[in-house]
């Protein structure tokens, strides 16, 4: 099939048919705002922030659902398409806490950043307002549904990705929430705190536990890192502030993952931190260890192999490398053995 | 893995042998699912009521260490019904007949009768594994950790031969490696018998190439392995040992064992980051930089290498290891030298031909790169043996069933298996020390049936005392059908029920790896 051409903003675009007008904007580099896309789920244009002004067409499209035509002209930001967006995130503001001072996603929530966007900083619309208990249940993540905006990306997540299909939307209208089944707490449904919904909140309705009022989203370095449990080879952020990690987040370009974690990788890395952590070398005597300086350590370790080594030959050493290490000191502890002249050297790869 | 994780999630027909892939690689699971959505069939043989086995097409609930019979029983309809690829059997393998021989043996009436799995589902499974256009293997150790863990690898090689589903696409026979860097491990030459990139001790060639590289004399007699070694500390024969971050003293079959051993060793030091309960057996305890607080690169069971960065700084006057190997080797009159990791991975590379294209930059560039990646141009494998295998022809091995080493019996009526949850990692050196982790899933819980339970008058979170002919543990219980009746399952987290001290350390005479799938056991009730 033939590529389609079309006018975005302008400017001359072509992709492949069955493209969103959304991802042909996105080419371009336009950036529409969007709060339910989920680049991973079917598009269930709920949230309708995305909206666009197309020629010819009576009604705003939503972008993310909308198939590009040959020769359409769009328009993202025209008039209309502000005083939708506008409108659309007073409705939202009217039911939304407005504690951003002290909310963690500050920083880093879109609704936050689209109401500054198009400048709206109250709503006009009053009403009743949600006064739901907080979910914190569990050690891993809050669930505050007094500012879910019901865009849905949790649950996609949940069930069709990790498959544990633990949240769903419940009730109608005004009273409609994300939740497990029954209104239980989430600790009692089947989630197996995967993390993923965290990572797709675009707002501060689901908030990891371990970093907050640690630090703000601008404040924080975010390091790549693999993760250190099984052999998925998930690429993750740690987020570090004050040389410590204060929390993590998938990365979404990960090449084994594609931005996916497990509950161990996103949230098991605070061992990192323990206090029980070895901080000095340790030699000991009369069967108990005793603090001691690198220089004596080492200078000891390598008396006692050369004595082995003099007395019963290299053959008599054994050495277990690590498949939690490193390539490089994999490499570099095989090489020491076999130039001791062993090749006694194993890891747990059988455990 | 012959393939990648990625093409899992577009194959046609998944198998998955002995792995509960929910739980120990989630995110792999995810493909699973992605791929069933999409339409794939998904069979899984595995003796318990998994979540895999929950989402599964057929579900052949095997008895533990049938999986020989099962497979040849599998091998035997696909022959029977003329399932098989016979052009890839003709232009890509060897030793067909007598693999036909063999499984001819296997009537399905017979492995009913073996495995325990009915007639109807053994066809279906069959059937749906051959006619798929690309059908995948995944498996772990749930078919390795048996004595005849060898017998059943070879049997799964067999099986996706016998189909054509070798060199293609989300195919192929994937072992799901458990550790964030055991395919490193083993590519690094982490094994007695072979250099990096599996480059052969004993090979004039190879011995020649390292010798000269390094500038030692090298011995050519491979090595032992784990399991072989602890037996040889027991016969006087190993008397020092240096261990970087393993914790054996819960994760060796029969720890009592394996801690014995450790205490009949002139000379021990270890590198960890905690005090484990196999640094207790140092003599000098050396500490570690975890892995966020260095650079470096690890590989992934889809032989993808990729950079890691330094996060944070170690704590108090830990180094990385690679640090405090250069320090050593110097000590011992080696006269090492490098710049950092990216030095280090640079000389490996040079010697080692799967790895021969890569370098730090490349990795930074490409996000990633998968070995074999012989040049520096080359884009990297994401699936090998395409067109041909790397000896040539692929062999088929015929292997018969043999029963595990040690069956239930009056005495010990519960066959034990060993595994690992989600929610913790191994022995649980990382992960009990995780506040959530350790929160959420703080104590063992041995699964056992209800009916089994009931007999022993054992009710949800009573204790039991777990006992086999090696050791003892108490743990509380589980009440659950995932296990059959006479099955009993643990997982080797938690220290304070150390299923290891159960576990039978009878090994696959191959691959030495313990029988840690099946062993006998008593259950009663305790206090």
């Amino acid at each position: 099939m033939s590529t389609i051409k079309l006018t975005i903003d302008g400017r001359q675009v072509e992709v492949e048919p069955g493209t969103t007008i959304l991802e042909a904007a996105r080419k371009l580099g336009i950036d529409i705002p969007t709060f339910c896309h989920d680049p991973e789920l079917a598009p269930n244009g709920a949230c309708r922030i995305c909206v666009v002004e197309v020629e010819k067409a009576r009604a705003l499209v939503a972008s993310c659902s909308a198939p590009v035509a040959p020769d359409m002209v769009v328009y993202t930001e025209s008039e209309r398409v502000v005083q939708a967006r506008k409108a659309i995130l007073r409705l939202i503001l009217a039911n939304h806490p407005l504690d951003c001072i002290t909310c963690e996603k500050t920083g880093e929530c879109k609704l936050q950043d689209y109401c500054y966007r198009y400048g709206i900083s109250e709503s006009d619309f009053e009403g009743e307002v949600k006064d739901l208990p907080l979910d914190d249940t569990n050690p891993f993540y809050i669930r505050d549904m007094n500012k879910c905006i019901l865009c849905g990306r949790c649950v996609g997540r949940c069930q069709e990705i990790n498959g544990a299909g633990a949240i769903d939307f419940i009730n109608r209208g005004f009273n409609t929430v994300v939740g497990p089944a029954y209104g239980d707490p989430i600790e009692k449904s089947s989630c197996v705190f995967c993390g993923m919904c965290v990572d797709v909140c675009p707002v501060g309705a689901l908030v990891p536990k371990a970093g907050i009022g640690k630090g703000r989203p601008w404040e924080v370095k975010k390091v790549k890192t693999i993760c250190p449990y099984c052999g998925t080879g998930c690429s993750l952020y740690l987020h570090v502030k004050d040389g410590c990690i204060i929390g993590a987040s998938p990365d979404f370009d990960g090449p084994a993952n594609r931005g996916h974690l497990c509950s161990k990788g996103r949230f098991g890395w605070d061992f990192v931190h323990s206090e029980d952590r070895l901080t000095k070398p340790l030699i000991k005597k009369d069967g108990v260890f005793v603090e001691a300086s690198w220089d004596e350590a080492l200078d000891l370790v390598a008396e006692k192999v050369r004595d082995l080594i003099k007395r019963y030959g290299p053959d008599s050493l054994m050495g277990l490398s690590s498949a939690k290490a490193t390539n490089e000191e994999n490499y570099l502890f095989q090489k020491l053995m076999r130039s001791l002249g062993t090749n006694n050297v194993d890891h747990c790869a059988r455990l | 893995m012959t393939n990648s994780i990625g093409e899992i999630a577009d194959a046609k027909a998944i198998f998955i042998i002995g792995s509960n892939t929910s739980e120990t690689h989630p995110v792999i699971s995810y493909r699973v699912r992605e791929a069933v959505r999409k339409g794939a069939v998904l069979i899984v043989a595995d003796p318990r009521v998994t979540e895999m086995a929950k989402l599964a097409d057929y579900h052949l609930r095997l008895r533990p260490g049938t999986d020989v019979a099962l497979l040849n029983g599998l091998m035997h309809i696909i022959i029977a019904e003329d399932l098989l690829d016979v052009d890839f059997i003709e232009k890509r393998t060897e030793g067909f007949e007598k693999l036909k021989e063999k499984v001819a043996e296997y009537t399905p009436e017979r492995v009913a009768e073996i495995t325990g799995v009915a007639v109807s589902d053994l066809r279906a499974a069959a059937r749906a594994y051959a006619t798929a256009e690309n059908a995948a293997i995944l498996y772990t150790m749930g078919i390795t950790q048996h004595t005849t863990g060898t017998d059943n690898v070879l049997s799964v090689a067999n099986l996706a031969m016998l189909t054509g589903n070798v060199g293609k696409p989300s195919s192929g026979v994937n072992p799901l490696r458990g550790q964030n860097n055991v395919q490193g491990a083993c590519d690094m030459g982490g094994l007695p018998n072979v250099f990096t990139g599996y480059q052969r001790v004993g090979d004039p060639q190879v011995q020649e190439k390292f010798a000269q590289a390094w500038g030692v004399p090298l011995s050519d007699k491979p090595g032992l392995t784990v399991t072989k070694a602890m037996n040889a500390i027991h016969e006087g024969k190993i008397k020092g040992m240096l261990i970087m971050g393993e914790n054996l003293v819960l994760s060796e079959a029969n720890a009592n064992h394996a801690a014995e051993a450790l205490e009949k060793l002139e000379f021990l030091v270890v590198q960890d980051i905690f005090m484990t309960e196999t640094a207790a057996y140092a003599d000098v305890v050396l500490p570690a930089a975890a892995y966020a607080e260095k650079l470096g690169t690890y590989t992934n069971t889809e032989r993808r290498v990729q950079l890691s960065y330094p996060a944070v700084p170690p704590p108090g006057e830990a180094r990385p290891d690679w640090e405090i190997l250069v320090d050593l080797a110097n000590r011992l009159g080696f006269n090492w030298s490098y710049s950092g990791p990216e030095a280090i991975f640079n000389e490996m590379a040079s010697l080692t031909p799967s790895y021969a294209g890569m370098s730090y930059q490349r990795l930074a560039e490409n996000r990633s790169l998968q070995w074999p990646c012989p040049d520096k141009d080359h884009p990297g494998t994401p699936y090998l043996h395409v067109g041909k295998f790397s000896r040539g022809l692929g062999q088929f091995t015929p292997v018969d069933y043999k029963p595990p080493a040690e069956l239930p019996d009056e005495e010990y009526p519960f066959v034990l298996s060993t595994g690992r949850h989600l929610f913790h990692y191994h022995t649980g050196t990382m992960t009990r020390r995780s506040a959530p982790l350790e929160q959420h899933r703080p104590e063992e819980l041995v699964e056992i049936h209800p009916e089994d339970a009931a007999r022993l008058g054992l009710e949800e979170g009573d204790r039991a005392r777990i006992s086999s002919r090696r050791g003892e543990v108490v743990a509380k219980v589980t009440l659950t059908e995932r296990v059959k009746p006479g099955h009993v399952f643990m997982t080797f987290h938690y220290r304070e029920a150390a299923a290891n001290l159960l576990t039978n350390d009878a090994f696959c005479p191959v691959a030495t790896t313990p029988e840690l799938k099946v062993c006998a056991v008593n259950v009663e009730k305790a206090d």
